[in-house]
């Protein structure tokens, strides 16, 4: 029972990571058909935001620097994402493949530009008391950091959400994914629609940096390791899908967790891209695909 | 232009897949080969090669063993050189690739025309290189520790080989009573071999394996692993991890309330250098097994110490594989020095029983299986990430490549290695 229970709650955290990198990808990939090759290194940016607080403005208190981080994290991705978009990729709206290109170029700067300011090593962010011990519910273990990243996400997902259904800006951008050729007839700024999209999905990687900077590496090469979970959350979830993307990560955390807890961490992998391959096959746009009138869908 | 992405999402994920494969193997720059140069040892300057990884995810840890070796380099040069030449380093990136290292490796040797080289890190780098300074009988210093099993004419092994390394930690672990272990490692040729050597070591001396777990190399997805190993309840674990997947175990312990009394670890691939990173805090308390410390107490290492940071900043730490680096350079002028002559073979001959004062120690080169004998160390990390000796050898431990003066070692040594450690027997 416990074995039971122990996989699923290593199956939900490790789903809140896939989610958590991957959902500013969705609506970036969804809406603006934009490979961002370069969403790992914005979540590497907002590693290093943690650990240049720890270690500069609240030398000695490393629980609110955590918290400030999470703010400051989402601006700073954001604007590198807003730069980005604005300097390079409104140029090839359009052209997934140049994006995709264009993107990975700019992933390599920014890694070497880490590698720059921060050397090649990698870099400690203190757990802050609060974040550590663990709780013990039902023989599983829980430890407060990985709770505080499932919160995070959970509190991530309400916001978007919130955002796109409930804010005028967010309907602004879900007509535009639906129906940019409509959305721009209709007198919307799709340009700036696309902006505020770049900029928030940045964010959202952001977040997710500091979410993994208190579990894992903080490096130069931190974004690589979680590009690809990004990436798989955001195709077997849909394009610019939500709720495709909470049931893709949970779906994709539990299989690894239990095909691993019965195997080994490889087969685990194995089994998670095997299960992408086929699912592929019956549902090649993923779990929630939009619905268009137009022909070419 | 935007629905018809939609129907087309095949493109932009073998896009994808292509961009992430690619970027793990992404290539630059390949060497020319120029005129004819002249021979090395001609006028008053010998060359050599100096070959690690400056780019990729080895320059991390191999831009460090480079300035060492320099370092080296710098202080012979400075105290009138090698029969009465200088040295004159040409450096060469291997760009974490092996067939990179094979190639420039022989860009060194024919067209540089250099007397040795100093280099490689990797197991999978040593192994790209064997054929080239064998075919073209020539000299290496390879100075990390590997896995053992491998002789060669041509390969001086500066680093610790397994019954320097592996063997005194289980020792150790079985004098302390640390008999329930379980095996973590990376998924590659290292911490495979290990764990072979150390199931048979444990069958033999009462120790029992509770379990052996590989991460894919650089994975971070810890948590299977780390509630594996909780469950099995060991005394210790024997970790062969490397890179970034020991920042998220460490982490991962600590966060489930694991401390060194509970289950201690024992790990081989974490040096001074990496402490930082994963953090102090994780690790303190925790044991590694090397045969340098950049604390190892004497006058030599304290020469060593103040020379790297001076010449590279105060905060840089100093490490065993350095540590070989810098050594290497030293051991093949000690070879030069007693042969009387830069030619291979002489300095081939003259290497057996060489002897240097090194940082860690008194150094001897074996006569027969060109390894080293060094001193074995455990060390426990403390609390500002230095390293603290808590057991030693006593005495440099000869090296045994492929264990044959080990009983419970029979027949872990086949084909290609066993017919290199017999043809020196």
């Amino acid at each position: 029972m416990s074995t039971l229970l122990g996989n699923l709650y290593i199956g939900l955290t490790l789903a809140s990571i896939f989610l958590l990198v991957g959902l500013g990808l969705t609506f970036t990939f969804g809406q603006m058909g934009v490979i961002n090759m370069a969403h790992g290194e914005f979540i590497m940016a907002g590693a290093y935001v943690p650990f240049v607080l720890q270690t500069t403005v609240f030398a000695s208190l490393q629980g609110v620097a955590l918290l400030v981080a999470l703010p400051v994290a989402f601006a700073v991705a954001g604007l590198l994402g807003l730069v980005l978009e604005r300097l390079l990729l409104r140029r090839m709206y359009g052209r997934p493949l140049d994006t995709l290109l264009v993107t990975f170029g700019v992933s390599l700067l920014l890694q070497q530009a880490a590698k720059d300011l921060f050397s090649a090593n990698n870099k400690d962010v203190v757990t802050p008391t609060f974040l550590r011990g663990q709780w013990n519910v039902l023989g599983v273990s829980m430890t407060h950091a990985r709770l505080f990243v499932l919160l995070l996400v959970a509190v991530a997902l309400a916001g978007v959400w919130v955002f796109l259904t409930r804010l005028p800006a967010g309907r602004r951008m879900r007509a535009v994914m639906q129906n940019r050729d409509l959305a721009a007839v209709s007198g919307l700024p799709t340009a700036r629609v696309d902006a505020t999209t770049f900029f928030l999905d940045s964010g959202l990687a952001g977040l997710a940096g500091v979410a993994v900077a208190l579990i894992g590496p903080i490096g130069y090469g931190t974004g690589t390791g979680y590009i690809l979970s990004a990436f798989l959350v955001v195709i077997v979830g849909g394009f610019g899908k939500l709720r495709g993307a909470v049931i893709a990560a949970v779906v994709l955390g539990l299989l690894n967790a239990y095909v691993e807890h019965f195997t080994s961490s490889t087969i685990g992998k194995v089994a998670v891209f095997g299960f992408v391959v086929l699912f592929l096959q019956f549902r090649p746009n993923g779990i929630v695909s939009l619905r268009t009138r137009g022909l070419t869908a | 232009m935007y629905m018809k992405f939609q129907g087309s999402w095949r493109v932009p994920v073998a896009g994808i897949i292509s961009v992430v494969l690619l970027a793990a193997g992404c290539s630059s720059g390949s060497s020319t080969a120029g005129g004819q140069a002249p021979k090395s040892t001609a006028g008053n300057t010998v060359k050599v090669g100096v070959l690690q990884s400056l780019s990729g995810t080895m320059a991390i840890s191999e831009v460090a063993v480079k300035n060492s070796a320099l370092l080296a380099i710098k202080e012979i040069n400075a105290s009138g050189g090698v029969l009465g030449k200088q040295i004159e380093p040409l450096v060469e990136d291997g760009e974490s690739k092996p067939e990179v290292f094979a190639q420039k490796s022989e860009k060194l040797i024919t067209t540089d025309k250099v007397s040795v080289v100093f280099g490689g890190w990797t197991s999978s780098s040593r192994k790209a290189m064997k054929p080239v300074v064998e075919g073209t009988k020539s000299l290496l210093f390879y100075p990390v520790q590997y896995e053992g099993l491998e002789v060669s004419p041509n390969i001086f092994y500066t680093g610790a080989t397994t019954n320097q390394q592996i063997v005194p930690a289980l020792d150790y672990m079985k004098e302390k009573g640390l008999t329930k272990v379980f095996l973590v490692g990376s998924d590659y040729v290292f911490p495979r071999t290990a764990n072979k050597e150390i199931k048979a070591y444990a069958a033999a001396n009462g120790m029992e394996v509770l379990g052996e777990e590989y991460l894919q190399l650089g994975d971070t997805n810890v948590q299977g692993i780390v509630s594996k190993v909780l469950d099995a309840k060991p005394q210790v674990v024997f970790n062969t991890l490397n890179g970034d997947s020991n920042v998220s175990f460490f982490k991962e312990l600590k966060a489930k309330g694991n401390t060194p009394s509970a289950i201690q670890t024992v790990s081989v691939s974490i040096a001074e250098e990496e402490v930082p990173g994963i953090g102090v805090d994780n690790l303190a308390g925790n044991l590694v097994s090397w045969n340098y410390y950049q604390t190892t107490d004497n006058a030599r290492n304290r020469a060593f110490v103040a020379a790297y940071q001076k010449e590279y900043g105060a905060d840089k730490p100093t490490s065993d594989p350095m540590e070989a680096g810098y050594n290497s350079v030293y051991l093949w002028k000690a070879a030069v020095e007693k042969a009387g002559s830069f030619e291979v073979g002489k300095v081939r001959t003259a290497a057996a029983g060489v002897t240097i004062d090194a940082p860690e120690g008194t150094l001897t080169v074996d006569a027969k299986n060109h390894h080293v004998f060094k001193t074995a160390r455990i060390g426990m990390i403390n609390a500002k990430g230095q390293i603290d000796e808590v057991w030693n050898s006593g005495k440099p431990v000869a090296p045994d490549p492929c264990l044959d003066t080990y009983a419970w070692a029979g027949g872990l040594a086949t084909g290609q290695a066993r017919a290199e450690c017999d043809a020196v027997k």
